[in-house]
């Protein structure tokens, strides 16, 4: 058994890697999630015109996930003058919390695009082990970069990102 | 030679021992190299290894390890293509850290799967999660940090019947560890858009759903009928119009007695559920509302069972969830058992630019729950009499109780602070499982003060100072702990680094010996997708964060070593 899942697993490094190598953009998955008004959303249809967009999870018992919503709120208009664009914040909250995720968001004023991820559905198809978690998508849709954890002044770096990708 | 034949009859008795992995293994290879030569696929995933050292500490009644250290490891793998997606993720428990149930014990690959989606048809085949409604009567989910992972293992469609319905259904079984519940569940749910559906333009929209599931498990029992057969079932709506949202959610379950041949232990009490929502929100102002009941409502995987890994649905505790220590320090569970709870929280933005809101604003959450059993004891004890409980009744014994205010505020562009003064009643005795009388119920005050300082561009400090002071609120055997301090500085240098000092005194103890110090040193390295950390210390158990990071952790003594990573 232990031998075998060893040579499993070199197997699939062996191919992450050779794929890997190629460095392909990865592209949104095709995953339902709800918006706050109840309507089931696939997230593989995110758009923004052309311009990129931020996608950062989060949750309302999550300290560091709101530090750092909230800290992109207060330059979230200069963000988008500059660049145009997007915030999308998925939450995690699953039905123990998820009825204050309206509330939290509204007393907030966040004026990002808000979907719930309830049983984490999404948090699982990208990768996502510990929120936060910020994932940066170009105007054609593809992941670019991404980012674990947040620590205070992790925006100006993120913004940096936004600020390189219109440049191109 | 010698050695090349050892190695094929290695390999030969490997490809037999686990037929099923290797044809799994082949599919997936096939579809990579497939999706290389089109070059249209992608793979992702994420990896996480947490090492731990237990050195024996007799004072905090810290265990030793025999192994010393102790490692959990997952690897993720997701492979998509248009429509497929298929996925597995590899284990490694050597041997699992204490705080884990010890049946998760060695490697493999206990989660494989592969989904197709098709003229709105989604198929999946292999391991799955899932969840009915809010959860009353199922969900399969994992919780890394809890070590609860009951994925199924079957078969789940979904389809999109026209407009603005949507069905579900599965059969399988449910994980435990590295083996399955003897349980099959089958499982059915529908959702119903009706504005979409009928193609109303109304303010007001109506979400309606309805769930059944139904377990199987052979009848052994020579004398009593006991159902193989187990239904539970759900009806739900969802209403939302303007800022205002209200959910409700009923479910019942038939009995479920356990498999005993003594009549007195027999019990054909049916159970059931509700939860209720409402919130109500506009720019600067939220409410939310809710009221859930329980009354012998616990679904297992198997009859006989005891224990969170066979727990099929999911009720969550009506109180908040604390990211500071020490307000967590006497969490809530939920009794499905039997329990009516209630919860308040109103959330309020004070304006910029006035007395209070300061040049940013302030921000303020008020929450309030109360949760208590059912008058007359739930329906299970009182299967022999004619008996239910009174639908609502706040009289009978308090289980818990919190009423909390935390206030949020940036003063200027380098200080801000997050408060928070709770008051929590715990009725340790319930709630733990001990003897009337033994600790009886700890009433408890709480204050946190959080405080961060940018000192420049990318260098923030930050200061937590809190204090819990608590009283046993009726004479008992047994001393709690009383009242304690905690202290924790924290250093981040963004984007890359940080390191935390903490340190945690129960002061308080009645017992001199027991006033002991809980320190911790973390130092963590971030760089984009992955994360390391290296921690020394003593820990309770809590919702911990440090460095941006949250995960429930264990009591232990020792080294620490956790690498995350996502690709």
């Amino acid at each position: 058994m232990h031998k075998k899942m060893k040579k499993a697993l070199i197997i699939f490094f062996t191919l992450f890697f050779s794929i890997n190598t190629y460095g392909q953009e990865k592209s949104l998955p095709n995953v339902e999630v709800k918006t706050l008004k109840g309507k089931t959303f696939n997230i593989k249809n995110l758009d923004n015109d052309g311009s990129p967009m931020v996608m950062s999870f989060w949750a309302t018992w999550c300290k560091p996930c709101k530090k750092e919503l909230n800290a992109i709120a207060e330059v979230y208009d200069d963000w988008q003058d500059e660049t145009g664009v997007k915030l999308i914040a998925i939450s995690i909250d699953d039905s123990r919390s998820m009825s204050k995720v309206a509330p939290y968001v509204n007393s907030s004023d966040w004026d990002y695009e808000i979907y719930l991820d309830q049983n984490s559905d999404l948090k699982r198809a990208m990768g996502v082990s510990t929120v936060p978690h910020t994932f940066l998508i170009n105007g054609d849709g593809k992941i670019v970069w991404n980012h674990k954890g947040y620590i205070d002044g992790d925006e100006e770096k993120l913004f940096e990102e936004i600020q390189n990708l219109v440049s191109k | 030679m010698e050695m090349k034949k050892n190695y094929l009859k290695k390999y030969k008795i490997l490809f037999q021992n686990n037929m099923k992995n290797k044809i799994f293994i082949f599919l997936f290879t096939f579809f990579v190299l497939n999706s290389y030569s089109q070059n249209s696929g992608q793979i992702n995933g994420d990896f996480s290894l947490n090492l731990q050292s237990y050195v024996e500490d007799e004072a905090i009644n810290a265990q030793a390890a025999d192994e010393v250290v102790l490692n959990n490891a997952f690897l993720n793998l997701l492979y998509s293509n248009n429509n497929l997606t298929i996925g597995l993720r590899y284990e490694s428990y050597l041997n699992a850290l204490l705080d884990y149930d010890s049946e998760f014990r060695g490697n493999g690959i206990p989660y494989r799967f592969a989904t197709y989606t098709i003229d709105g048809l989604e198929i999946t085949a292999g391991n799955f999660y899932e969840q009915f409604g809010s959860g009353l009567i199922f969900r399969s989910y994992e919780e890394k940090g809890l070590g609860i992972d009951n994925a199924m293992d079957g078969i789940r469609l979904k389809y999109k019947l026209g407009k603005g319905i949507n069905l579900k259904s599965f059969i399988g079984k449910s994980r435990t560890y590295f083996t399955y519940a003897e349980g099959i569940f089958r499982g059915a749910d529908i959702e119903l858009d009706v504005n979409e559906t009928f193609n109303i333009e109304n303010q007001t929209k109506y979400i309606l759903g309805g769930s059944f599931i139904s377990r199987y498990e052979e009848r052994t029992n020579p004398i009593f009928e006991i159902p193989q057969n187990v239904a539970a079932y759900s009806g739900r709506l969802n209403i939302l119009s303007g800022g205002w949202n209200y959910f409700g959610e009923y479910a019942y379950k038939i009995n479920d007695p356990i498999n005993s041949l003594q009549e007195s232990e027999m019990n054909y009490a049916s159970g059931n559920a509700f939860t209720n929502s409402l919130t109500y929100s506009q720019r600067g102002f939220g409410v939310t509302a809710e009221i859930h009941r329980t009354d012998n409502m616990l679904l297992l995987s198997e009859r006989d069972r005891t224990g969170k890994a066979y727990i099929m649905n999911y009720i969550p505790t009506l109180s908040k969830p604390h990211a500071y220590t020490l307000l967590a320090i006497y969490p809530c569970a939920t009794q499905a058992m039997g329990e009516l709870g209630i919860q308040l929280d109103v959330f309020y933005k004070i304006k910029k630019g006035t007395l209070l809101g300061g040049k940013y604003g302030t921000k303020l959450n008020f929450n309030f729950s109360r949760i208590n059993g059912l008058e007359g004891g739930n329906s299970m004890l009182n299967d022999n009499v004619d008996f239910t409980p009174k639908l609502f009744d706040f009289s009978e014994e308090l289980y818990y109780s919190d009423i909390n205010l935390e206030i949020n505020k940036k003063v200027n562009k380098q200080l801000s602070y997050n408060a928070v003064f709770a008051n929590q009643t715990y009725n340790k005795d319930f709630l733990e499982g001990k003897t009337p009388g033994e600790y009886g119920t700890i009433n408890s005050t709480i204050a946190v003060i959080d405080l961060s300082y940018k000192i420049k561009k990318g260098h923030t400090i930050r200061f937590e100072t809190q204090a819990l002071f608590a009283k046993q609120l009726e004479s008992a055997s047994q001393e709690e702990e009383g009242d304690w301090l905690m202290g924790l500085v924290e250093y981040t240098i963004s984007p890359n680094w940080f390191f935390a000092f903490q340190d945690m005194y129960n002061y308080g103890n009645e017992n001199k010996d027991k006033r002991l110090h809980y320190s911790n040193i973390n130092i963590g390295y971030l760089k984009g997708s992955t994360r390391f950390e290296i921690g020394y210390g003593k820990k309770r158990e809590g919702i911990f964060c440090v460095g941006g990071v949250c995960k429930l952790v264990p009591s232990s003594n020792g080294l620490n070593l956790s690498i995350t990573s996502s690709f």
